[in-house]
């Protein structure tokens, strides 16, 4: 028969109420009787609260009540938690109150929330809290956080160190450079980044006095973990007495899996004022809230030998973590970014060391890629660095370097399963022409542009993860993930899986996982997830997880299914279980032409009146939980063209090749639509964003007035294209799609800048004024040429 | 106080507002039409774009009391009942869409843009498209599909 | 935004006496920047009269070499109106790149005039045009008007009505827009007509637009890009922000203006 399923190009299921306005976000759901909340933040970066004054506040128009520090403290409220620490062992973690009542430490810090009738009146009460502060020294510089000069955030974290994190093996690292022929070293600065997901930040939270339970409606990407540190964390109740939904999520990128303060007040506070309380966060406070990402100051070297073979490579990174730890702020700086730094080369010696440091800014937690952006940026900045300077060429050094024999143990820790990168390579180099980019160079120059070359060859390490190893390196949760497959008795199913979409299009490519495994049209598969009211216990989507994981479990429920369908089929054709085949839908006797279809075998299961009852239950629901081997791998190579005006120091990108290795694809539609929005986001970091905080550490581009996110005519069209290694411990063969652009597009733009105007060092994100100071100070040499 | 009345979507409306009540929350909060987004505060993301009086506008940065009279149509009014818009359809045909918050705006942006391009006779190339696309942001898709769908719908 | 009282006009008249009669009225047209400044709680006026539906303020009319643009016309209507394209491109083109497609159907020529907001595009077309600047009660030349950043010589309650400017012969305006905001980061405005050269700068100046007198004298005897090009531009009257120092808006300014007297022809 043939259903459309894994490999078809599937029109998406959820399109349908997004482009009619029917989608349902957390801003578009009204409680009766709701009332608003408006937060009071702090304007200094580091403070002392020297008194809140709420007196004039409370009697304005519509309050209903106003909270502060005091009040979280006097009720007992738990701290925000931090799930992951690396080593396993608690580091220098400070607590961090959902509000603050002795000193606050960057600007956004909470002081206290009004609730009131509407939000314009909360916002106008909010206006009238006065909080005196006494002002302290502040630092929002990774680099200087350590110094002895330096303001300190915390008495828990003295020098503002939050951990001394090393992966690798030194000695021989040093033997190694000690016996280089050549070694390149770059200081690099990976710029803070803000997520900028489109849907703000919102929370709605209601509390049932007949249950004593709590509902809360909630941006969130993994909402059964916001669910356990609520309850169990921060509320001291039991996590069955809390249900959170996150309805339809508009774009996450990592900014909403932390658990936030604003979640655990409105929570705590729509029991205190006996209505439902509603906060939704505008684009400022957004800027100055949501966490962000990257924020690393590193000194890079890469030792080879005369042939330009890789023999070593030596990393220091002081990376901030804001003013706080976010729930899993400690993971994107060390384990999802010193593992991933062997790249597709086989380096013999690795050694990674990390500082991680409090700064006066926003917290750091996973921004797209998490990590493995961080390390893939100096990776191939200083392996395209290596081959400008020794002449060997950007190609060559690469292939000369490839991993090519797998399993590949790296220098740290990682296992590689599998991969094929020089494939990848020429396949890219075919499809951006780069033959003929020495034509597009004269053209471009005619044209008085300058026109540059870069490339950027990846690996990142994907399908978060195997449990045994989160555990190991310091998660406080599991990280498998579980299916469950309901069916109608008309032969339609339900699936609850525990990942949570944000756009990534579960609702069709899981669908497609269904339908190929059990032969049941997509239309007839519903997939449920978001809601920890309806669906088990899951561990939410990042790390490009949802597909690899939670995709595979849902292939295993299915495979459970058709175990015990078969049984059923036997019972229906009197054959035995044994001799029973299932493909395309259909089972079938072998050496026989009897068979029965899916449909019918769940119609006698669910209405068992000819069923063996005395062997086996009715019904063929089944639950699956899936704890991967290993993780993925995605590997690839990206190649940018830009042209650079010398005038001006504007930077166009006029030409962006990706090809990826993301192992099987279930839906190509929606997974070039995922390294499209991935590279945008590598092209914004490259070129245009930064969290940029002033002396007095206020974030001076807090709005779209100034900081500056993609718009359609600073990208390019893409030309896309695949290699496919399925991935060997995963029933899919997936690898995950969802980071790859952002992780290996900026290196490829800023190789190609540099090759355009003939520099060197170049950080991101590089900006005309900084590119037209470079073309200044070298002078007009490459302009002319 | 004041009476705020206007057409939406064809159907007549009314609602009590403050006078500092904006076209957008106006729709959302009063007429319960929530497919139009709030992304900034800044008129620059383009997710709460409306057509009034038959032009695309940003509902975040207009008063209610300033489409008083007005006909104003919202992405739940641009489907002739059952039958998507041409612009809706292709959204979906060229995968124009990915969490769905930028959507409704790209969409009344886009069907503005079409009609527009229609009227003067002005051919809808690919740099026009992204150049015309400059007040609506949209954070997943790299617009590379949008462009199409765009593209696609402009024929 | 904090409450305010609104207000609808039907005319000039009707516009001022109501504005007048306020604690602290605005006029508000397109209300594009008075909206969002609202929003942000920088602007608190007791009460807002619309004057965006009274229909002699609107319209764009050419007659013989007198161009005429009622204070109410939108971005959108001026950059689409065909009479005024065929006669001077320069400000049609500026227009046509104000904002975005939504912005210019709601913002209007005098809301931009009035607010003279330095990153503005406008104030560098009146200004290097020699408009004149029509209120209620008086005519005011443009080299006049614009005071300051943020600054006109309009009077508390004071009018505009209508831009009116004599065709030039030649008109181009070229824009280097700031990354983030769109607004200008440099913007050249360039008209050669019956009294001589005039090149007005928005975008970069730390006091608002200017007329740029060494440009004006160099195309004034020789009209080509190449006499803008080493111009010399004072930094010390150059902003300064995060997008770009002082010395590289100087360099901008230089460059928009050779582009723009490219384009003029």
């Amino acid at each position: 028969m043939g259903v459309e399923g894994i490999g078809a190009r599937v029109l998406r299921k959820e399109d349908q109420r997004f482009i009619t306005g029917k989608g349902r976000y957390t801003d578009d759901f009204n409680r009766p009787g709701q009332l608003f909340a408006v937060f009071v933040r702090s304007p200094h970066a580091h403070a002392l609260i020297k008194s809140v004054d709420i007196s004039e506040a409370k009697d304005c128009e519509g309050v209903h009540a106003i909270y502060t520090g005091e009040d979280v403290a006097a009720d007992g409220l738990g701290g925000m938690p931090c799930g992951f620490a690396p080593g396993g062992g608690p580091q220098n973690a400070p607590p961090r109150p959902a509000l603050l009542k002795d000193k606050v430490r960057f600007v956004g810090d909470m002081v206290a929330v009004v609730i009131a009738e509407s939000v314009a009146l909360a916002r106008d009460a909010a206006g009238k809290v006065n909080v005196e502060y006494e002002a302290l020294p502040s630092n929002t510089d990774t680099a200087k956080a350590m110094d002895a000069d330096t303001p300190q955030l915390h008495e828990e974290a003295p020098n503002n160190v939050v951990m001394h994190w090393e992966i690798g093996e030194a000695d021989p690292v040093e033997a190694a450079f000690a016996k280089a022929d050549h070694v390149t070293s770059l200081d690099i600065i990976n710029n803070r980044k803000v997520p900028n997901a489109m849907e703000p930040r919102a929370a709605n939270a209601e509390y049932d006095p007949a249950a004593d339970s709590f509902t809360l409606y909630t941006t969130s990407q993994n909402p059964h973990i916001t669910r356990l540190l609520l309850a169990a964390y921060v509320l001291g109740i039991s996590e069955g007495k809390l249900r959170v939904i996150s309805p339809d999520v508009g774009g996450g990128f990592g900014s909403k899996i932390p658990f936030y303060p604003e979640e655990a007040v409105v929570t705590w506070a729509c029991r205190k004022v006996s209505r439902p309380v509603k906060w939704t966060s505008d684009r400022t406070e957004a800027f100055l809230s949501d966490t962000h990402g990257r924020d690393h100051v590193t000194k890079a070297e890469l030792a080879m030998d005369k042939d330009g073979k890789f023999l070593a490579l030596r990393v220091d990174t002081k990376a901030s973590l804001g003013a706080y730890l976010s729930t899993f702020g400690m993971l994107s700086s060390t384990y999802l970014y010193g593992t991933v730094l062997s790249g597709p080369y086989d380096i013999p010696a690795i050694h990674c060391k990390v500082s991680g440091v409090f700064t006066n800014t926003c917290p750091i937690d996973a921004e797209r890629g998490a990590g493995r952006p961080e390390a893939t940026y100096l990776v191939e900045r200083l392996v395209e660095t290596a081959a400008r300077e020794t002449g060997i060429g950007v190609v060559e050094i690469r292939k000369r370097n490839f991993i090519r024999e797998f399993p590949y143990q790296t220098a740290v820790v990682l296992q590689y399963d599998t991969g094929d990168y020089e494939t990848a390579l020429e396949m890219a180099l075919d499809k951006a022409d780069y033959a003929g980019f020495e034509a597009r160079k004269k053209e471009s120059a005619a044209n008085g542009k300058l026109r540059g070359v870069g490339f950027s060859t990846y690996i990142e390490a994907c399908g978060l993860a195997p449990s045994n190893i989160a555990g190991a390196i310091g998660a406080g949760i599991g990280l498998y993930e579980s299916a469950e497959i309901r069916f109608n008795p008309t032969g339609s199913v339900s699936v609850m899986t525990g990942t949570q979409t944000q756009g990534q299009g579960h609702e069709t490519a899981f669908a497609q996982v269904v339908a190929s495994k059990l032969g049941i049209e997509v239309g007839n598969v519903d997939i449920i997830h978001g809601d920890t009211g309806s669906v088990q216990w899951g561990h939410g989507t990042y790390g490009s997880r949802s597909l690899a994981v939670g995709g595979s479990a849902i292939s295993a429920a299915c495979d459970k299914v058709i175990e015990k369908a078969k049984k059923v089929a036997a019972h229906m054709m009197e054959a035995d279980a044994a001799d029973i085949t299932f493909e395309n839908g259909e089972f079938s006797v072998s050496g026989t032409d009897k068979t029965k279809t899916i449909g019918e075998v769940i119609l006698t299961a669910m209405v068992p009146h000819d069923y063996p009852l005395t062997d086996m239950e009715p019904g063929l629901d089944q639950r699956s939980f899936y704890d991967p081997a290993n993780f993925t791998y995605p590997a690839g190579t990206h190649i940018c063209e830009v042209e650079v005006d010398p005038d001006t120091g504007v930077t166009e990108v006029v030409k962006f090749t990706a090809v990826d290795d993301f192992g099987n694809v279930v839906n190509p539609m929606i997974v070039e639509g995922q390294v499209h929005g991935g590279v945008t986001h590598g092209v914004g970091q490259a070129l245009f964003e930064k969290a940029l905080y002033d002396e007095e550490g206020q974030m001076v581009n807090a709005s779209y007035m100034d900081y500056i996110i993609p718009h359609a005519d600073n990208v390019p069209s893409f030309a896309v294209g695949y290699t496919n290694t399925p991935c060997t411990h995963n029933p899919l063969g997936v690898k995950g799609c969802g980071e790859a652009g952002a992780i290996a597009a900026p290196p490829a733009v800023i190789n190609a800048i540099t090759d355009a105007i003939g520099v060197r060092d170049l950080d991101m994100p590089a900006t005309p004024q900084k590119v037209w100071d470079i073309i200044q100070s070298n002078g007009s040499a490459k302009a002319a040429e | 106080m004041t009476t705020v009345s206007m057409t939406v979507n064809g159907k007549e409306v009314s609602a009590d507002v403050e006078d500092r009540t904006l076209l957008v929350d106006y729709i959302r909060e009063n007429l319960k039409l929530t497919g139009t987004h709030v992304g900034c505060d800044t008129s620059q993301c383009g997710a709460c774009v409306v057509h009034v009086d038959g032009k695309a506008v940003k509902a975040c940065t207009m008063l209610a009391a300033q489409a008083a009279g007005s006909e104003v149509v919202t992405i739940e009014g641009l489907a002739n009942g059952g039958d998507l818009h041409p612009v809706q359809a292709a959204f979906h045909e060229h995968h124009g869409l990915q969490c769905g918050f930028c959507t409704p705006g790209m969409i009344m942006t886009a069907v503005d843009m079409i009609e527009r391009a229609k009227a003067s006779g002005q051919k809808l190339d690919e740099a026009t498209i992204r150049s015309e696309l400059e007040g609506n942001i949209c954070r997943c898709t790299g617009y590379h599909n949008i462009v199409r769908a765009i593209e696609a719908a402009a024929g | 935004m904090y409450e305010t009282k609104y207000h609808r006009a039907s005319s000039a008249d009707e516009a001022v006496k109501l504005a007048g009669s306020a604690d602290d009225g605005q006029f508000i047209a397109g209300g594009q920047t008075l909206i969002p400044t609202m929003k942000q709680r920088l602007a608190s006026p007791s009460d807002l009269v619309d004057i965006r539906n009274i229909d002699a303020m609107k319209g764009v009319n050419v007659d013989g070499n007198k161009v005429t643009i009622g204070a109410a016309t939108t971005h959108a209507e001026v950059a689409d109106a065909p009479q005024l394209r065929a006669v001077c491109q320069g400000i049609s083109d500026l227009a046509g790149h104000i904002g975005d497609p939504a912005v210019r159907h709601m913002g209007t020529i005098g809301g931009s005039v009035a607010n003279n907001d330095p990153a503005a595009d406008y104030p560098a077309a009146l200004l290097a045009l020699g408009a004149e600047i029509i209120t209620n009660n008086r005519t005011i030349s443009a080299d006049d008007f614009f005071t300051g950043m943020f600054e006109t010589a309009l009077e508390d309650g004071e009018l505009i009505t209508s831009i009116s400017f004599t065709v030039p012969d030649k008109s181009a305006y070229s824009k280097f827009p700031n990354p983030a905001s769109r607004y200008a980061m440099a913007g050249v405005f360039v008209a050669k007509g019956g009294d001589g050269v005039r090149v007005a700068v928005t975008g970069a100046g730390s006091d608002g637009v200017f007329r740029h007198a060494g440009m004006e004298e160099a195309l004034g005897s020789n009209w080509s890009a190449d006499a803008v090009a080493d111009a010399d531009v004072d930094e010390a009257m150059m902003l300064s922000d995060i997008h770009g120092n002082a010395a590289y808006r100087a360099n901008l300014v230089r460059v928009m203006a050779k582009r723009a007297v490219a384009a003029a022809g």
